[in-house]
């Protein structure tokens, strides 16, 4: 009998029932709502003003509001993971915010000059007085593509050889290279513009030409194009290159009939990525190809003109109808090295897939 | 002897044993020697670049002399010529620390976030239009931070120096923004942005699964989580990508040139217009420069490629080491 009346023991408490996740988005959004019309009346009152004085204030006292909301419910530990989880996935959306930017002003600034003229006129005979539909830029894109082709026929190959040796041979030379590789990816433009300058405009008395501003791009090239090339044959698996050193093919034939074969994809992809490097870069033009007005189809010899060029002089001479011409080059140029990038990871993605 | 007769049977000449040739066939050697060539370009190349700069440098540095690092002017066609880097580098090195101020902490956010936070369905494409911002050519940013950004910090500029003008920094006597070192500091964090945040990807996502997946088990939230594992263990990995990320804002050219108006004294107003950039210098001077002021120009690209090659190479290895060693 005494032990049916015993008191029962008495239970632990419960674990909190968390809210689920649409619960938890439902509050967050009020509190947001509820801060952002606040703000809105404190801006009202007093005298601070401006869109974006009141999104950060906005954005500052949700993060506020919502770590005290979580803090009281459900305590320190809680609240500082939910903080740390806005910031985090803010600074994960903030990411892509100026690349929209970008393309939507370079698009909207530069689409009213892309017109038929563009692609075949020169600057030859336009005054400063003409309005900006009169000439093109033709000039600039014989001349962006010649350079940028005899650039990928100089640092291709050696880029290919280069990523060649790291993969497939051992020893001191292969270690100083990669970290050699590393250095030169990161050595300014402007300094391999002047080094051409230094080297082959003067002392082998070349004057300006397409050539030497492609040489001036190989250099900056070459690093892209053999660490990405690096990356792709290592993934080239060792069993395909073991069947075949165990069938007795010498290594040269390993390398050429099985291992670049295997990696073709990839190897399109590495010449790719650094055409679309090099393809925009300014700064060593501006000694090396130097910029012309007309057309210059003959790379080896005299000044030549090119659309990063083109646009940065159009933008620097500082008059409304240039500039309107250096947008609608920004333009074609942003466009070309987009559309590049894009088609090397289309292809780097189809190739992993496998054929 | 004589008795075992049978025995001491005439031996035969045994065959010639198989030649033993360790060495390559003609096509490795001339496989080997290529790819080695190839290789040894890269060498090559810096080397030149090292003795050809230096080389056209001279008269410059014989000039200057070792003044040539501490002279806040630069006026090498003047009679007497007096120019030197102190300057420019000071604006160099002034951009890029604005800048990784910018990049560095959405960099880790955003390496965070595609690691630990976003499932693969939104990280990936995030990741892609990362890299996608990293092949906008410098020219592009330098127009768009000139006619877009720079009149949208205008407002921000005037508030910090109106609130926060007691800091040394945001101080300016003239109410006049832009063309500044704050616009193309931040532009300069803009650009060098997608391969810090890449590398910080890279270092972060090397921290021991286990090791995390033990702080869960324990009870700790996904930020705790973070806090003690993932950020300890990318610790030196986030400043070789820093780093990484200072060596690429050091050469800076186009964007800056285009943004910045230059002076020749150390500024510390970096909202007001002034400031200066050894690459920028180079870009703005190179046009019009007779051969006085050329050998001082290829003196400061020396010097420019010196320290980004110092730089980048021990970011490199920090980044190398830090991928490499799998922390415990």
């Amino acid at each position: 009998v005494s032990i049916a009346t015993l008191p029962a023991p008495a239970l632990p408490q419960p674990r909190k029932v968390r809210q689920s996740p649409q619960e938890l988005l439902g509050r967050s959004l009020a509190i947001l709502a509820a801060v952002a019309v606040a703000m809105a009346v404190i801006f009202a009152v007093t005298p601070l003003s401006g869109g974006l004085g009141w999104a950060i204030c906005t954005y500052a006292g949700f993060v506020a509001a919502d770590a005290f909301d979580n803090s009281r419910s459900h305590g320190k530990v809680v609240a500082k993971d939910r903080v740390a989880t806005v910031l985090v996935c803010t600074a994960g959306l903030c990411t892509i915010v100026p690349l929209i930017l970008i393309v939507f002003y370079v698009v909207k600034q530069g689409l009213g000059g892309v017109t038929g003229a563009f692609f075949t006129e020169t600057l030859e005979s336009v005054g400063p007085a003409d309005p900006a539909s009169v000439g093109g830029a033709k000039h600039a894109i014989i001349g962006t593509f010649e350079q940028v082709g005899l650039a990928t026929l100089l640092a291709t190959p050696l880029g290919l050889l280069t990523a060649i040796h790291l993969t497939e041979s051992r020893g001191r030379l292969a270690r100083v290279t990669r970290v050699l590789v590393d250095a030169m990816s990161g050595i300014p433009s402007i300094v391999a513009g002047l080094f051409i300058f230094t080297m082959f405009v003067l002392k082998f008395d070349q004057g300006f030409s397409g050539l030497a501003a492609a040489m001036a791009l190989a250099v900056l090239m070459l690093p892209t194009v053999a660490r990405t090339a690096e990356e792709v044959i290592k993934l080239v698996p060792d069993g395909l290159r073991e069947s075949s050193l165990a069938l007795g093919a010498p290594q040269w034939k390993t390398v050429t009939k099985i291992v670049l074969p295997a990696a073709r994809s990839g190897l399109v992809t590495a010449t790719v990525l650094g055409v679309s490097r090099i393809a925009g870069e300014t700064a060593p033009l501006l000694m090396t190809s130097f910029g012309s007005d007309g057309v210059n189809t003959n790379p080896l010899h005299g000044a030549q003109s090119s659309l990063p060029l083109f646009a940065f002089q159009r933008v620097r001479a500082a008059l409304p109808t240039q500039i309107a011409r250096g947008w609608a080059g920004a333009l074609v140029l942003i466009v070309l090295v987009l559309s590049l990038f894009t088609i090397a990871r289309a292809v780097a993605a189809r190739g992993r897939k496998g054929p | 002897m004589s008795d075992l007769g049978l025995l001491v049977e005439q031996a035969r000449p045994l065959p010639e044993p198989r030649r033993i040739d360790p060495g390559l066939t003609t096509g490795d050697k001339a496989f080997k020697f290529l790819a080695a060539a190839g290789a040894s370009s890269v060498l090559v190349i810096l080397g030149l670049v090292a003795l050809f700069l230096l080389v056209d440098a001279t008269p410059a540095l014989k000039t200057a002399g070792f003044k040539f690092l501490t002279t806040f002017e630069w006026n090498p066609d003047g009679t007497p010529a007096a120019f030197g880097i102190a300057a420019v580098m000071y604006g160099t090195t002034m951009i890029a620390i604005i800048g990784l101020i910018v990049a560095l902490p959405i960099a880790v956010g955003s390496a965070l976030f595609v690691n630990e936070y976003a499932p693969a369905r939104l990280g990936r494409p995030l990741v892609a239009l990362l890299d996608l911002l990293a092949a906008v050519p410098s020219l592009i940013y330098g127009m768009w931070g000139l006619y877009y950004l720079q009149p949208h910090l205008n407002g921000s500029s005037k508030w910090l120096t109106d609130h926060l003008g007691f800091i040394p920094f945001f101080h300016t006597t003239r109410p006049v923004f832009g063309s500044s070192m704050f616009v193309a500091g931040i532009v300069v964090g803009l650009m060098v942005l997608p391969i810090v945040a890449s590398v910080t990807r890279e270092v972060l996502s090397q921290a021991p699964r286990a090791v995390c997946e033990a702080a869960l088990a324990l009870g700790s939230s996904r930020w705790g989580m973070i806090r003690s594992v993932i950020l300890p263990c990318g610790r030196s990995g986030i400043v070789g990508a820093a780093m990484l990320g200072l060596g690429r804002a050091l050469g800076e050219t186009i964007a800056i040139a285009l943004i910045l108006s230059f002076n020749f004294r150390p500024q510390t107003e970096i909202l007001a217009p002034g400031g200066g950039s050894v690459a920028g210098l180079i870009a703005n001077n190179f046009g019009e420069a007779g051969e006085g002021q050329r050998h001082a120009l290829v003196a400061a690209g020396l010097a420019l490629f010196i320290i980004t090659l110092i730089v980048n190479t021990v970011a490199r290895l920090i980044v190398n080491k830090t991928s490499k060693g799998k922390m415990e």
